[in-house]
């Protein structure tokens, strides 16, 4: 399979992170795609060296604690050194970190291509885009790609590694930037600007207005109206940035990691994920699977051990404890467990051959016995992954 | 008021839980469980994956519902044909070839009014509703992160649309929403750290963000207590390098692996009723949580399904 992906594969997750600008991870949600993201950043500073921000979408409090910080913010913060010495670690480089803010984002996005600052305000104002911006759940999709694009520009980073926001659909996010350019040189939209232009009505757009009118009233088309002619003005700005967004992620220094556990739902989201990727020819550098089963549970001579070791529970107990009645239920209680996780362990196994041959990496992490709460955490699960 | 009379009789239950927690197993057990119960139950899935229908061991569904399993029904929600069925049932107006490409047209009002696809969703599911095509509609519905957007897209709409056909159409939306004797929300998820914090902050925002009520929490996965504290000392006594070595001897082959694998649960055991401890201090008092066991299982399907249904009746004491 190796032969397959070419000789300048990546073989281990640390060449893969040297070798590219961009690592996108991405994945069902609830299967630790943030710490991953920042665990894999960390080790790249301590293994690696050079400029590295973790970009993330998680409000969560915990992760900011692991970096050390009291909370992260849309603008990038450094990690101090000191947090990196709390877990006996030296960065060769600076870690940076910072977290998506929807609603700051697209601000700052609407700034940057307003033609003036009437029109700013103006949209700033409007209710739909205080809608869109804030609520709009395609919207985060959006704007995630932008603020990526516009960090990779400013170019003051050896290495980005993005946590993507949890989507309905893990796909939403790669065709968002398309998506925003084909909605602002949509023909409905001309349509819709029109009679705000002149008081012409173009005969194809009748039919529309009519149902439109009928469904939503006409204040909140008056309001969808301004919002666009609005924005037509920075409409040629937005295209050329999404068509530039899209290129950037399927520039060669661009890869993906997915992130999953082997549970049933996210490793069929995973698997639908990979193949997604492969059919936009996006490069799909690494698979990580969370909290997967150890090994030894799947021996079919442990198995068979644990189930003779069931039966002879009483003889196996027999003046080894100074309970032998409570030896030989937990000897069953023993027996038992390891077959039931066996079964798990099994079929963790088979999905995870499923999965093996997409990416140039696939690898796995064990169940930890606790939930990672400092930089020490992010480190040891960074070590799982990185060789 | 228990929640074991509330649960089965309301009318409309969305599911929700942070992704690969067992939303769908839930809401498909949890259909299975009603339909047990003699009810005529539509369960409905919001991503058109056809994860429902496979725990029933059935092809998937379409917009239209059909019967996978005896009393229950089965659809997939597509906002484009809700929409089209809701301008034949509302507007009168036959779609097909009138206002030419209606996906295009569709989209384009989807993006530019936010809440309008959801709007379509949660309207659908609050047609059967109304109609009472069904006596209970479950709704596998979205993750946790866009269900409050979700359900409060009724009321973001009317605050934004003042008049026109929508508003008057959110209004008998909102009135079954809000009735907690017909709709309510569970939230399900496992006993590990993000998923009970999202549910904490979930319901916090579910109270304060829409007009729907909490019904209760599903904690699915939850593993067996493997022992009592007598059997776990005895248990270390096993794991003294020489006991163990004597065992081995006995047995025929190295237990180590064994005893491990014991461990292994225990600590995970011990760790997820951490967590659980903290979902029920986080709750508001009096909500209801109902423990759904970890299935050791080779597969998910009817099997599953149907063991699922069991442990939720027990746990609402059916």
């Amino acid at each position: 399979m190796t032969a397959a992906k070419g000789a300048d594969a990546a073989k281990t997750v640390a060449q893969l992170l040297a070798a590219k600008d961009i690592v996108i991870a991405c994945g069902p949600g609830g299967v630790g795609k943030t710490t991953t993201a920042a665990a894999l950043a960390a080790t790249a500073v301590v293994e690696q060296g050079g400029r590295v921000l973790v970009l993330t979408v998680d409000p969560a409090r915990r992760l900011a604690d692991a970096l050390g910080l009291k909370g992260i913010g849309n603008d990038e913060v450094r990690i101090p050194d000191e947090v990196f010495a709390t877990a006996g670690a030296h960065p060769r480089g600076e870690l940076w970190a910072a977290m998506l803010d929807t609603k700051q984002s697209w601000d700052d996005l609407i700034a940057a291509h307003a033609p003036d600052e009437e029109t700013r305000e103006h949209i700033l104002a409007n209710p739909l885009y205080q809608n869109i911006s804030a609520r709009f759940v395609q919207s985060h999709d959006y704007i995630a790609m932008e603020r990526l694009y516009e960090i990779h520009t400013e170019g003051k980073y050896d290495l980005v590694v993005v946590d993507t926001p949890p989507t309905r659909n893990a796909l939403d996010f790669l065709d968002a930037p398309q998506r925003m350019a084909d909605f602002f040189s949509s023909r409905l939209l001309r349509w819709l600007i029109v009679p705000y232009r002149s008081r012409l009505v173009n005969v194809a757009a009748r039919p529309f207005y009519q149902v439109a009118d009928r469904i939503l009233g006409t204040q909140f088309l008056a309001d969808i109206s301004e919002f666009f002619i609005l924005f037509q003005s920075m409409y040629s700005g937005f295209v050329e940035r999404a068509e530039a967004v899209t290129r950037l992620l399927s520039d060669r220094r661009t890869t993906f990691m997915v992130v999953s556990t082997l549970e049933a739902t996210p490793v069929r989201e995973a698997e639908f994920f990979s193949s997604e990727l492969a059919a936009r020819k996006l490069h799909l550098g690494a698979i990580v699977l969370n909290k997967v089963m150890p090994e030894y549970l799947r021996d079919a001579k442990t198995d068979k051990l644990a189930q003779s070791m069931e039966k002879q529970s009483a003889e196996l107990a027999r003046g080894l404890t100074d309970d032998p009645a409570v030896a030989t239920r937990v000897i069953v209680e023993v027996a038992e467990s390891f077959q039931n996780f066996g079964v798990v362990a099994r079929r963790e196994a088979e999905q995870m051959a499923e999965l093996r041959g997409a990416p140039d990496v696939l690898v796995t992490v064990p169940f930890f016995d606790a939930d990672i709460y400092d930089m020490g955490g992010l480190l040891r699960l960074g070590a799982q992954v990185w060789d | 008021m228990s929640a074991t009379v509330d649960l089965l009789d309301l009318k409309l239950i969305f599911v929700t839980g942070k992704g690969g927690v067992g939303k769908t197993t839930v809401a498909a057990g949890l259909a299975q469980l009603a339909a047990e119960h003699g009810k005529r139950v539509l369960v409905c899935e919001t991503d058109a994956k056809g994860d429902v229908t496979a725990l029933f061991e059935a092809p998937p569904t379409d917009f239209t519902p059909r019967e996978i399993a005896p009393g229950i029904w089965s659809m997939s929600m597509d906002t484009e044909a809700s929409l089209r069925e809701y301008l034949k049932l509302h507007l009168r107006i036959p779609v097909v070839g009138r206002i030419g490409p209606l996906a295009k047209a569709f989209d384009f009002v989807a993006t530019a009014a936010p809440g309008v696809r959801e709007i379509l969703t949660v309207g659908k599911f609050c047609w059967e509703v109304k109609e009472r095509h069904y006596d209970l509609v479950v709704v596998d519905a979205a993750a946790t992160g866009h269900i409050v957007g979700q359900l409060a897209a009724p009321q973001a709409i009317n605050d934004l649309v003042k008049v026109g056909l929508i508003r008057s159409q959110t209004d008998w939306m909102l009135e079954i929403l809000s009735d907690p004797l017909q709709t309510g929300l569970l939230a399900v998820c496992t006993p590990e750290e993000m998923p009970v914090n999202e549910t904490i902050e979930l319901a916090t925002r579910i109270r304060e963000e829409t007009t729907v009520r909490m019904s209760g929490v599903v904690v699915n996965r939850v593993l067996p207590e493997l022992f009592g504290q007598r059997e776990e000392e005895i248990f270390e006594q096993l794991r003294e390098p020489e006991t163990e070595e004597v065992l081995s001897g006995r047995a025929g082959g190295s237990v180590a692996p064994v005893l491990e694998a014991a461990r292994l649960a225990v600590t995970l055991r011990r760790t997820r009723s951490t967590h659980l401890q903290h979902l029920q201090a986080g709750l508001p008092a009096g909500m209801p949580v109902l423990l759904l066991p970890y299935l050791f299982a080779r597969s998910f399907g009817a099997r599953t399904t149907r063991q699922v249904a069991h442990a939720l009746g027990e746990e609402l004491g059916l």
